[in-house]
């Protein structure tokens, strides 16, 4: 294959990626490097540095979108950030000294966990819980524009959603993902963020996280140019039309197939760890 | 005092999604530009990423890269733009510390230079052991 040939199937294959995790909210660089890895026989490190650089596009033009719409609550956002930004220095520190053949197998849970948690229903609000002192004192507790008007919500076990994050931040460091669905889960489960809140709250982080470790990636050599380019575009333009299109689309059936899709990958990934072939 | 208050958050919560939308926006179009001379150069070499053997000197720090884009080296263009990119969460955040301090929340404005520290200290502190 020539590099024409490759860049024009890693962009259409990143392209495709982007659109599913924008259109099913699960992220397309879960999908990026066992595609690179498995399809692309890419070396896991140049698709772990190429998979950070796209998610940091992907966050950084989806954030801008959900901002405006005062989802987001920039103070959770900031100070979480100090767990994630933290734990992803260690990630990317680790990637260096965990073999290739481990990063692939804690890849591989790591999508079974996506695909588990993007089936499983969500927490009832506890709305009426007396205002928890240190989120108070923190000055998370927030609020956010619904049909029926500004809706006040009440944060939650800050200290296990901090530690929660921390770990998030470092297998995003590790495995050159955005980790949304462990953001998601700290905010979600542990410190009852609202829903709506938590996703855009934790795709604004994404990108801050990736941006911790993608120097450290740079600096030892892990984004090749060459690759980064196709993967980067790629998965930019497909989000692009993901968001788009996620207003018309009916997402209940993609979801379930996208699920399948990150099940039979990680499944492989773990495979082929085990078997040292990564 | 409330409504002031929102009205600040509000303005600055659009000045944060342009600086987003202005970051990606410009380094995707000088990574395409890069794209363009780099495939235009070497797009019927052969492609090999199975084996890793790391990135050049001249792709691997702030200082080399910025030379080498200014010599007009395809791949050095896109570097340069995945760069920018890397630097747009950076400079959102830089962002932050001036507007929590415009709202004189000194507690944010401590919690996010932590943040910026920890990101200029991965940008270039690990050059300094890499």
């Amino acid at each position: 294959m020539n590099v024409l040939e490759f860049t024009f199937l890693v962009c259409i294959g990143s392209m495709l990626a982007g659109l599913l995790g924008a259109l099913t909210g699960l992220g397309g660089g879960v999908v990026l490097v066992p595609l690179l890895t498995i399809f692309f026989k890419v070396d896991l490190r140049y698709a772990i540095g190429a998979s950070l650089v796209s998610v940091i596009a992907t966050s950084s033009g989806a954030a801008a979108a959900y901002v405006k719409e005062g989802f987001s609550n920039i103070r959770i956002g900031m100070f979480l950030e100090i767990a994630t930004t933290l734990g992803a220095l260690l990630g990317a520190f680790l990637t260096a000294k965990v073999p290739t053949s481990a990063i692939a197998i804690i890849f591989g849970a790591v999508l079974l966990y996506s695909a588990y948690i993007s089936r499983r229903t969500r927490p009832r609000s506890l709305g009426d819980n007396p205002p928890d002192p240190l989120a108070t004192r923190l000055r998370l507790n927030g609020d956010f524009p619904t049909t029926e008007g500004i809706r006040h919500y009440n944060v939650y076990r800050v200290p296990t959603g901090f530690g929660l994050m921390f770990g998030a931040g470092a297998l995003s460091g590790l495995l050159g993902i955005g980790s949304g669905a462990v953001k998601v889960l700290a905010m979600d489960q542990a410190m009852r963020v609202p829903f709506k809140v938590s996703t855009t709250t934790s795709n604004f982080m994404i990108g801050v996280t990736a941006a911790a470790s993608a120097g450290i990636y740079l600096s030892r050599g892990y984004i090749d140019p060459g690759l980064a380019m196709p993967v980067m575009l790629g998965v930019l333009a497909g989000s692009l039309i993901g968001t788009r299109l996620l207003v018309r689309t009916e997402t209940k059936r993609l979801r379930l197939v996208f699920s399948i899709v990150i099940v039979l990958l990680g499944l492989q990934m773990i495979y082929q760890g085990i078997a040292g072939k990564i | 005092m409330k409504n002031s208050q929102e009205w600040t958050d509000q303005r600055f919560e659009e000045l944060i999604a342009n600086l987003l939308r202005t970051g990606v926006g410009l380094s995707a179009t000088v990574v395409l530009i890069g794209a363009i001379i780099y495939l235009a150069r070497h797009g019927f070499s052969p492609a090999n990423y199975r084996v890793f053997h790391g990135e050049p000197d001249e792709l691997k720090s702030t200082h080399g890269i910025v030379r080498y884009a200014f010599q007009r080296h395809g791949r050095g263009l896109i570097q340069l733009g995945l760069l920018l990119l890397i630097a747009t969460p950076v400079a959102r955040v830089t962002f932050s510390v001036f507007g929590f301090a415009r709202e004189r929340d000194w507690m944010y404005v401590g919690f996010t230079l932590i943040v910026l520290v920890v990101l200029l200290y991965s940008l270039f502190g690990s050059f300094l052991i890499a």
